[in-house]
């Protein structure tokens, strides 16, 4: 069953959410011509906004329905490991800490078989909970 | 694509204008901004369609991410004047802020130093201040034709 997504960028790339027999949120992405880069595969900004939309809908997904800090990027490190050729891509991520202040989260990306990601990401997210405050 | 040096009339400015000009950085709409050597410039302009969040209006990472991408690894064609094909091994990003909502981000990618198989770029982004950037990035490129 998929899930509702709110985000624009999301949408705009046709991002879909599901959840596994485990209860993981994944995110799959089909392969068109909007998310190439070299011929034949996707381009990298394509994965790496993938991993990126998935660590912010785990961890949301992870915080209590009364406590949605704003979520703002600190950084992001991606690793390319195969070319991830046209078909469509899967993702999933992992909360490896959930502070008060910042969350670690890795993220990866495979196609036929999550033992061979495409891609993997390092994200480092601050829960900002100072609504209104500027930065 | 086979490793060949580019021909003396070779202009990159066309050349970038035909990279950006399809795939996902036509998705994103990035396109040519400046360039010189061993760097590249491109312009992102804002799009609310490209905002992670509908309320804040923020871009969301992915196309900062696809336009660093893609600056930095043109900046390995002016820096080496050599086609060779090439893959990103990984490319980290800070984000200082978000980019005003409304504002035209601007991607510099450079790349600084080429091995035999490895190209080391950095780069920032600023929204149109380039003293106060909202970006900086670091990554490495590996030429898929090299032994």
């Amino acid at each position: 069953m998929t899930l509702p997504i709110s985000s624009p960028y999301a949408n705009a790339m046709g991002f879909t959410v599901s959840r596994d027999e485990a209860g993981r949120l994944v995110l799959a992405m089909a392969f068109d011509d909007s998310k190439r880069g070299r011929p034949g595969f996707f381009h990298g900004g394509a994965l790496a906004g993938m991993l990126e939309t998935i660590a912010y809908m785990t961890l949301a997904d992870a915080l209590a329905d009364d406590d949605q800090p704003q979520l703002k990027p600190v950084n992001v490190t991606v690793t390319f490991m195969r070319g991830a050729v046209e078909r469509t891509t899967f993702a999933r991520a992992t909360i490896e800490r959930l502070g008060k202040r910042i969350a670690n989260v890795e993220a990866m990306a495979w196609q036929d078989d999550p033992a061979k990601p495409v891609a993997q990401a390092q994200i480092n997210i601050l829960l900002d909970r100072s609504s209104g405050r500027p930065d | 694509m086979d490793t060949a040096p580019l021909p003396d009339d070779f202009d990159p400015v066309k050349l970038i204008k035909m990279m950006t000009n399809n795939g996902h950085n036509r998705l994103i709409g990035s396109h040519y901004h400046a360039h010189g050597e061993g760097w590249c410039e491109l312009a992102l302009p804002y799009r609310a369609e490209l905002a992670r969040d509908a309320t804040t209006g923020i871009l969301a990472s992915g196309p900062i991410f696809t336009l660093m991408d893609m600056s930095t690894s043109l900046s390995i064609w002016l820096k080496t004047g050599i086609f060779q094909p090439q893959a990103t091994l990984d490319l980290r990003i800070d984000y200082l802020r978000p980019a005003a909502p409304g504002n035209t981000v601007y991607g510099r990618g450079e790349c600084y130093k080429v091995s035999r198989s490895v190209a080391f770029v950095r780069g920032q982004a600023h929204d149109g201040d380039p003293d106060r950037p909202i970006a900086h990035v670091a990554g490495t490129y590996f030429f898929t034709a090299s032994a």
